[in-house]
């Protein structure tokens, strides 16, 4: 397989499936690139800002609650992300555009990581708030799970030396471990009701945290999310040349 | 089909094939139990549910290495593959050969070792039936597992890193519907939900199984 051979991308520019073409995919990644890395940067630090300094502390639990700006944004990457990687697996089983199955291979780290930060703000957050770092509760116990998926699905992409193998078994693993992932969240749930407090954030606005919170929240979130992308943009850039280097070096070595 | 079951069943009873060294495992992970947590009748009795569960488990999953590995090694997969039997169902076939030889004796010697671990007197009937019911989801999912892994050299640890979050399901409405026999709570509901796992797991793994497999056999 060699991304350098492709053939050119059908004569349909307005077809969102042209951007399967890796030269396309680099050229528009690098066009977008920049500016979002700046968005991202400015949404984080306007949303992180306003959040931890210009708050008012919560009346039960202090300034504690500020944590939410870091826990509630990356808890839900952590899921998205799985999302996405489920997306990009489909995709590529269905049709076999390389690009989506390297996207789903740049995401899953970015996974991890943002599943690490919902646990250790979770825990520091948890230790004055429950009196415990760690807690069986359901949500805790399914992320945890979901953490495991995560170390699953890139020591299977670590193991395999064919890529094309490789994409392949990651994207059923992927698909398999969905449905699992919604199993295990349903069977920790009805294993032990814990003291996780309800959700943050809903379309259901009775819900929400108050104002003051709730807007430098959604700035944060916009921030993770423009970071997610601009970071998977870029790490399957890295994936798309590592494999074109790949290409060459084994085309010298048969010359 | 029967031929191959009686093949795979004839493989594992002979040397080398593994079949008592689940439960082996299986009698010495009891054994170390009380040697770890204290030897407090009333503590054991507590957490015996959950820990022949557990037992029973990591046996399965010790023997999952060869449900695969060694037709692999010789060719026999390839030619499975290219037989007019669908790899799903060889693979199925494969599964209940491993449940057979792995999971019906844990099933059988559990009672027994419940005695050990001290389990009330109503616990006994509710953790065979929990383990009867659990343990071919167990064989089926890890037949998942050892068909993605197959290809990898030295893949035990790795199988054993994919399929333990595949298991997080049946482990917990197993050793919950033992758990709740064992104090006289109502089991009802863990018990359809297990069995509702483990025909779920049959119905759809060997497709899941069969695609990894084509992959790792092209």
């Amino acid at each position: 397989m060699t991304l350098t051979n492709e053939k050119p991308a059908p004569k349909r520019p307005s077809s969102f499936w042209s951007y399967a073409n890796p030269v396309k995919f680099l050229a528009l990644s690098e066009r977008v690139l920049p500016t979002l890395w700046v968005l991202a940067a400015t949404s984080l630090v306007v949303g992180l800002v306003w959040g931890f300094f210009f708050t008012p502390d919560d009346f039960r639990q202090g300034s504690t609650v500020k944590i939410i700006y870091l826990h509630v944004p990356s808890a839900m990457m952590a899921i998205n992300i799985w999302v996405m990687m489920l997306v990009t697996s489909l995709i590529w089983i269905i049709r076999r555009h390389h690009v989506s199955a390297l996207a789903a291979k740049a995401a899953a780290p970015i996974g991890v990581v943002m599943t690490i930060i919902a646990l250790v703000t979770g825990a520091l957050w948890g230790q004055p708030m429950w009196g415990t770092w760690w807690a069986w509760d359901p949500r805790l116990t399914s992320f945890l799970i979901l953490f495991l998926f995560y170390l699953g699905y890139i020591a299977l992409w670590a193991a395999i030396e064919d890529p094309d193998t490789a994409a392949d078994l990651t994207a059923v693993l992927c698909l398999v471990g969905s449905v699992f992932a919604v199993l295990s969240r349903y069977a920790v749930n009805f294993w032990n009701q814990g003291l996780h407090q309800g959700a943050s954030l809903s379309l259901d606005k009775e819900e929400n945290v108050a104002d003051v919170f709730y807007f430098p929240l959604l700035v944060a979130i916009a921030g993770f999310v423009l970071l997610f992308l601009a970071l998977v943009l870029y790490r399957t850039g890295t994936e798309i040349r590592l494999r074109r280097a790949k290409a060459l070096l084994a085309r010298e070595a048969r010359s | 089909m029967k031929a191959l079951l009686v093949r795979d069943l004839a493989l594992a009873l002979r040397a080398g094939g593994g079949f008592g060294l689940g439960l082996a495992f299986f009698l010495i992970v009891t054994v170390l139990v009380p040697l770890g947590v204290g030897p407090q009748a009333e503590l054991l009795s507590r957490i015996a549910p959950g820990i022949l569960w557990l037992g029973a488990l990591l046996a399965c999953l010790l023997s999952l290495d060869r449900l695969l590995a060694l037709d692999w090694e010789d060719g026999t997969l390839d030619l499975l593959a290219t037989s007019p039997l669908p790899l799903e169902a060889a693979l199925s076939i494969k599964a209940l050969a491993h449940w057979i030889t792995t999971g019906l004796p844990l099933v059988l010697t559990a009672p027994v070792l419940a005695i050990l671990l001290n389990l009330p007197g109503p616990g006994f009937f509710w953790l065979v039936l929990s383990l009867a019911l659990g343990t071919p989801a167990l064989s089926v999912i890890g037949t998942f597992g050892a068909a993605l892994t197959v290809g990898v050299k030295r893949g035990g640890l790795l199988m054993s890193l994919l399929v333990l979050p595949l298991y997080v399901p049946t482990l917990i409405f197993g050793a919950e519907v033992a758990r709740r026999g064992a104090v006289g709570m109502e089991t009802q509901t863990p018990a359809l939900m297990l069995a509702g796992i483990t025909l779920g797991v049959i119905a759809v793994m060997p497709f899941a199984s069969a695609a990894a497999l084509r992959v790792n056999l092209r």
